[in-house]
């Protein structure tokens, strides 16, 4: 579904990504892991076409470098960014009207994934709290219809019992839609809970991938320090 | 406080009720006072759309304006002079008649706002300002020398356009007139808001970058706001150039621009109130002040200062207690 091969990028003058390779293939979860600073933010964004990037990057065949961000997003690849960034003068209903477009999620079906937004519909965005708040940021990508998702960080600076409710929610995803999924979360133990394969990135470039149930506790301390 | 729906059901009302009690005093100018703020309040709905919604400061509005009441003079000065109006190799017809002129000024301003908006949100912040105040400056040196309509005098059109079963020379009935059209956008301004375009302008208003990745253009919105906002705007101009029965250059300068951007601000910038509230307060300030000093900006200047300093909000802000500049 996603190829992404020898991608580069860089910010202004300098490179932050060398060649970082992965595949997420249809209904695949794949967990993309490595230190801070590593380089998974930024393979996420050129992915999304928020940077410009070099290499190899394609969803189902298509070319998304010659594609704008939005037109990425109509494909089909949904983005829950780090740190959440909820349109704040919005309710919460608002913020999920607004970016719906027509697909199996609607209104509903988001707020039965998270029925925490569905108590507090027509409140402010910027009122909720920073778990809802998240909740708000992945049911916003959802009522885009995606078919590849990618979550930057969801459970972030979150509280134990809202990160376990957040990791429920991509469990249920996984069970009961088969959706493709790309994850980036520093909980290596939840990681490997929901996911299928992993990609370890390092100072730019993908230094190893394979299935979840292959990633040794040798290999993650010495690429994610855990 | 006062809920905001509560403001949005009051406000028109009040704004009825002023010409209704200068008919029963006689008092024919505080209606022409009243037309005159219904009409500025539209413009500035306009204006709201794109500045409010869509949070794009245009310092070029007055283009609209312009447009609209240039529409109306040049339609009417044919109609009155019995000459037909020549563009190219088609000849058409002057005409008194409202409805006509009207669409004429919206297609006519919203074709300008497709035109400018495509070239100006190429930009942003400052540059935007900039590069709309540019085109508001070309409009206004083109009417200044474009001799055949009057140039820097402008145009005079001696009778009022015509509303079918209506005499519009009357000042209640022309009131009448303009306070309907001012609803219907008021009404249309309410249903853009409550739509998914007008939330996704909104949100596009708030994170510009993160629209793109759930799949909106804000390129494509913030233009099609700017469109609708500058039709309305146009029409607003076709009625202000109707209730003078005079068209010049200075509905294209600056000032006006300007202007519309201060009424709203005083009135609640994104509120579906604030340009009517600013606009009447404008044109109660313009009179009443106007009439012991000359230098009755100063006045005004000082209200806008202690709004921006103090009530972001707006009067309808200051009313609600939500002192956000948006809703």
């Amino acid at each position: 579904m996603l190829e992404v091969r020898d991608l580069t990028a860089r910010y202004g003058a300098s490179q932050a990504l060398f060649g970082v390779d992965l595949t997420v293939a249809e209904g695949q979860a794949v967990a993309l892991m490595g230190r801070n600073g590593m380089g998974k933010t930024t393979t996420v964004k050129a992915i999304c076409r928020i940077i410009p990037s070099q290499g190899t990057l394609t969803l189902e065949g298509k070319d998304l470098h010659r594609l704008p961000s939005f037109r990425v997003a109509r494909l089909g690849v949904g983005l829950v960014p780090e740190g959440r960034r909820c349109f704040r003068d919005l309710t919460v209903r608002e913020n999920l009207l607004a970016t719906a477009r027509p697909g199996d999620w609607t209104l509903q079906s988001v707020t039965a994934l998270f029925p925490r937004l569905g108590e507090r519909a027509g409140q402010r965005a910027a009122s909720l709290s920073g778990g809802e708040q998240q909740m708000l940021a992945i049911g916003r990508a959802l009522m885009t219809n995606p078919r590849l998702l990618i979550l930057d960080e969801a459970t972030e600076g979150l509280a134990p019992i809202i990160r376990q409710e957040i990791w429920a929610a991509i469990a249920r995803l996984r069970q009961e839609t088969g959706m493709a999924i790309l994850l980036i979360d520093k909980s290596i133990r939840e990681l490997a809970q929901v996911s299928d394969r992993a990609v370890i990135v390092e100072r730019g470039q993908t230094v190893w991938q394979g299935a979840m149930s292959d990633l040794t506790p040798e290999i993650t301390e010495r690429f994610v320090g855990v | 406080m006062i809920g905001e729906r509560w403001i949005n059901l009051a406000v028109p009302l009040a704004l009825l009720a002023v010409p209704l009690y200068a008919l029963m005093a006689d008092e024919p100018f505080t209606i022409t006072l009243a037309t005159r703020a219904t009409i500025l309040a539209l413009a500035a709905v306009g204006l709201n759309i794109a500045l409010g919604i869509g949070g794009l400061v245009s310092l070029g509005h007055a283009v609209f304006f312009g447009l609209g009441g240039y529409a109306m003079g040049i339609l009417a000065f044919h109609a009155q002079n019995y000459s037909p109006l020549e563009i190219g190799p088609l000849t058409f017809a002057g005409t008194k008649s409202m409805p006509v002129i009207w669409l004429v000024a919206v297609i006519v301003s919203a074709m300008a706002a497709l035109l400018i908006g495509a070239l100006s949100l190429r930009t942003s912040g400052v540059y935007f300002i900039m590069i709309t105040l540019a085109f508001g400056q070309m409009f206004y040196y083109f009417a200044i020398s474009w001799s055949a309509y009057g140039g820097e005098d402008g145009l005079s059109i001696y009778v009022r356009n015509g509303f079918p079963g209506l005499n519009t020379l009357v000042p209640i009935q022309f009131f009448a007139v303009c306070f309907v059209v001012l609803c219907l956008a008021l009404a249309l301004n309410a249903m853009l808001r409550a739509s998914p375009f007008g939330l996704a302008l909104n949100a596009a208003r708030q994170v510009p970058q993160r629209v793109e990745t759930v799949g909106l253009n804000p390129m494509r919105l913030k233009l099609m706001a700017f469109v609708i906002s500058g039709a309305i705007t146009g029409l607003a101009g076709a009625l202000f150039a109707d209730l003078n029965r005079f068209v010049s250059p200075s509905m294209f300068s600056w000032q006006l621009s300007g202007e519309l951007i201060i009424l709203i601000v005083i009135g609640g910038v994104g509120r579906l109130m604030g340009p009517v509230v600013g606009a009447c307060l404008f044109v109660a300030l313009e009179h009443w002040l106007g009439g012991l000093t000359d230098f009755w900006h100063v006045w005004l200047g000082v209200v806008l200062l202690g709004i921006v300093l103090f009530a972001r909000g707006g009067v309808v802000g200051l009313l609600t207690g939500k002192a956000g500049p948006h809703v």
